[in-house]
């Protein structure tokens, strides 16, 4: 499955990555609109120390920690997808605490969010990856 | 106090700006700043270069650069530029120094040259249906027909460079520009069947395995020259001269020579890596040839040796000696030419147009029966596939872009090479910047311009009816001239249009 990966080596650090990401999960056809004045939401993060700056998201793991700890079910895995199903969610954040990558966090409503993968709904580069202004977020097969 | 007032304003549309602060994380002057109490960003316009990695990053469109109106009171004399030059050298008691080529406002030869294109008499060709040859061959070529005991013609030839397409990249040495900048150029080169130049830098020891696309320089400094260096390359080129700064040395300052670049060049860390203005064991034609064949001797006969001259006043008399001290190949760089520092005053003062160069170069090796021996590389700003059939028409073999292969590579002209902080990751050495120019993105964009220039190559040679670069080498008749006076057009010996 092709999955979001990032090259260290050429990450930034600039965080364009997570104003993208929080654009496409926005539902707003205008950037401006959908991010001015707003607490973003990302589903990616980047990590900085001193010189060293990477990007996470979901590794929509083999055996997803996050899916096993979910006591409602609201956290799926789909064709190797981890999705959400937000009705189900009840706040306990357990997910939250299992991710060993930081990757699943609270939305602004308080139900979990997490990369879903974007590209695989639209079919199209995801928005992280697209934005990226250095070609340090990939997706691809590895 | 400062007299001087920022030459850009950094306007920021607030109504767009969403805060995100890549423009402050990406500028390596501090332009932008973020203010936590009021949740918004300012910027510093006195730092700003003008290099537009801001403007390009931000996701809304929010900023853009403009030319501050600020204004001195109007003389056509005294100029607010002058003015200010005075000012700061009045500051520093220094040399200005300036990056890249020559701004000012001289004549433009390529731009008042019109090309020809055929017209029921004699039918254009479609490059898209038929065969269109822009390969072409650099080196001395063949002016006698010799043979052996036998009576068999003998058919060897001195070395030759072979490129796809007439266009190579121009010397930028290893320390000007990024490791990243020369990985680009290099994956470029060898993608694209040309040859990229190390320039007086040496060649660091990674690329060597690009050796066949690469051209080694040896300059006045001697930096990185040694038996492997010069073994490994397709051809050899002996730079007597920069058009951007004819007639003087170059200075990597200590800062610079870090790492990699000082094992490369092969000089300490932190020592001023400084080229003399001449040679210093070539003070005339029969000096030069000496280096010329002991290149030769050092790598047995096999590769071509290139000399590097700039445009000055007597610049045919200098190719002429340089054609016959043994060289295969002539480099002409022109008063456009571009440079990672040089005094502003020589940068913008000295040489002549590449043009008027060329065209005479090229007239006086004919009329002395040696053009044969040698063939003409050109450079200095060359900016489009247009000056590349303008300057073959005018008789050059090949040209050689640097500024425009830096260009499609993401500069942006800002012309701050020598403060060793490009935004762009091209000329800098500082690990964080130098990241920023990933050759993966850069050696494509390099690859993508010369195959459009490639393109735009064949369409033209096709609408004049020609179906090889070769048979519009020194056809001047292709060339016409548009305001250009009198002697203008004796130069460059062309008609004028309408003629």
């Amino acid at each position: 499955m092709k999955r979001v990966y990032v090259n260290e080596q050429w990450c930034l650090g600039c965080r364009l990555c997570e104003y993208y990401c929080a654009f496409a999960n926005s539902n707003e056809s205008d950037i401006v609109k959908a991010l001015k004045d707003k607490k973003i939401h990302s589903n990616i993060r980047v990590e900085t120390k001193g010189n060293i700056n990477f990007a996470v998201s979901c590794r929509h793991c083999e055996e997803p920690l996050c899916v096993k700890g979910c006591i409602t079910g609201a956290l799926q895995k789909k064709d190797g997808l981890i999705v959400v199903d937000k009705d189900r969610c009840i706040h306990c954040y357990t997910c939250i605490v299992c991710c060993p990558y930081g990757a699943v966090s609270p939305s602004a409503d308080g139900v979990i969010q997490k990369c879903e993968l974007c590209a695989k709904i639209s079919g199209n580069q995801p928005a992280c990856v697209k934005g990226c202004i250095n070609q340090a977020i990939v997706y691809e097969e590895r | 106090m400062n007299y001087i007032y920022p030459e850009y304003e950094v306007v920021r549309n607030y109504a767009r700006c969403i805060v995100c602060r890549a423009c402050e994380n990406q500028c390596a002057n501090c332009v932008h700043r973020y203010i936590e109490s009021e949740n918004r960003m300012e910027s510093k316009d006195d730092d700003c270069v003008n290099c537009h990695r801001c403007v390009t990053i931000c996701p809304t469109r929010a900023l853009k650069i403009i030319k501050s109106d600020h204004t001195f009171r109007y003389n056509s004399n005294w100029t607010g530029k002058t003015i200010n030059e005075i000012f700061k050298q009045a500051e520093s008691g220094g040399v200005l120094l300036s990056s890249m080529g020559n701004p000012e406002n001289y004549p433009v030869y390529f731009d008042k040259i019109l090309i020809n294109a055929s017209q029921v008499t004699n039918p254009s060709i479609d490059p898209l249906r038929e065969p269109m040859e822009t390969r072409v061959f650099l080196g001395s070529k063949v002016h006698k027909i010799k043979r052996d005991s036998n009576g068999k013609i003998d058919t060897s030839t001195a070395p030759q460079l072979d490129l796809s397409v007439p266009i190579m990249f121009s010397a930028m040495s290893y320390g000007s520009i990024s490791y990243n900048a020369h990985e680009s150029l290099a994956k470029a080169a060898e993608k694209l069947g040309i040859y990229y130049n190390t320039g007086e830098g040496g060649l660091h020891e990674d690329f060597y395995k690009y050796s066949k696309n690469t051209i080694v320089q040896v300059a006045s400094g001697r930096f990185g020259v040694h038996k492997s260096y010069l073994d490994t390359a397709a051809a050899i080129e002996i730079k007597m001269g920069q058009g951007a700064k004819p007639g003087i040395g170059g200075h990597l300052p200590g800062a610079k020579i870090v790492g990699a670049v000082s094992r490369t060049r092969m000089i300490p860390e932190g020592s001023d890596a400084i080229s003399p203005a001449p040679h210093h064991d070539i003070y005339s034609i029969e000096d030069l040839r000496q280096l010329v064949f002991s290149l030769k001797e050092a790598t047995d006969y096999k590769k071509p040796v290139i000399v590097k001259i700039a445009a000055v006043h007597n610049v045919t008399a200098i190719a002429s000696g340089v054609a016959r001290s043994g060289a295969d190949i002539i480099a002409i760089d022109g008063f456009r030419g571009g440079t990672g520092a040089a005094p502003t005053k020589i940068r913008d003062n000295v040489g002549i147009p590449i043009e008027l160069a060329l065209a005479s170069v090229d007239k006086r090796l004919r009329d002395e029966g040696i053009r044969d021996r040698v063939s003409l590389i050109v450079g200095g700003s060359i900016r489009s596939s247009t000056d590349i059939i303008k300057a073959i028409a005018l008789g050059a073999d090949c040209v050689y872009i640097g500024s425009a292969a830096l260009i499609a590579m993401g500069c942006h002209l800002c012309r701050s090479c020598q403060s060793g902080k490009c935004n762009w990751g091209i000329a800098t050495q500082i690990p964080n910047l130098v990241k920023r120019l990933n050759p993966s993105i850069a050696y494509q964009r390099l690859v993508n311009l010369v195959t459009a220039w490639n393109h735009e190559m064949r369409e033209m040679l096709g609408g004049m009816g020609i179906n090889s670069i070769e048979s519009l080498k020194g056809n001047r008749l292709m060339l016409r001239g548009v305001g250009l006076t009198d002697k203008e057009l004796e130069i460059l010996g062309i008609f004028h249009a309408g003629e």
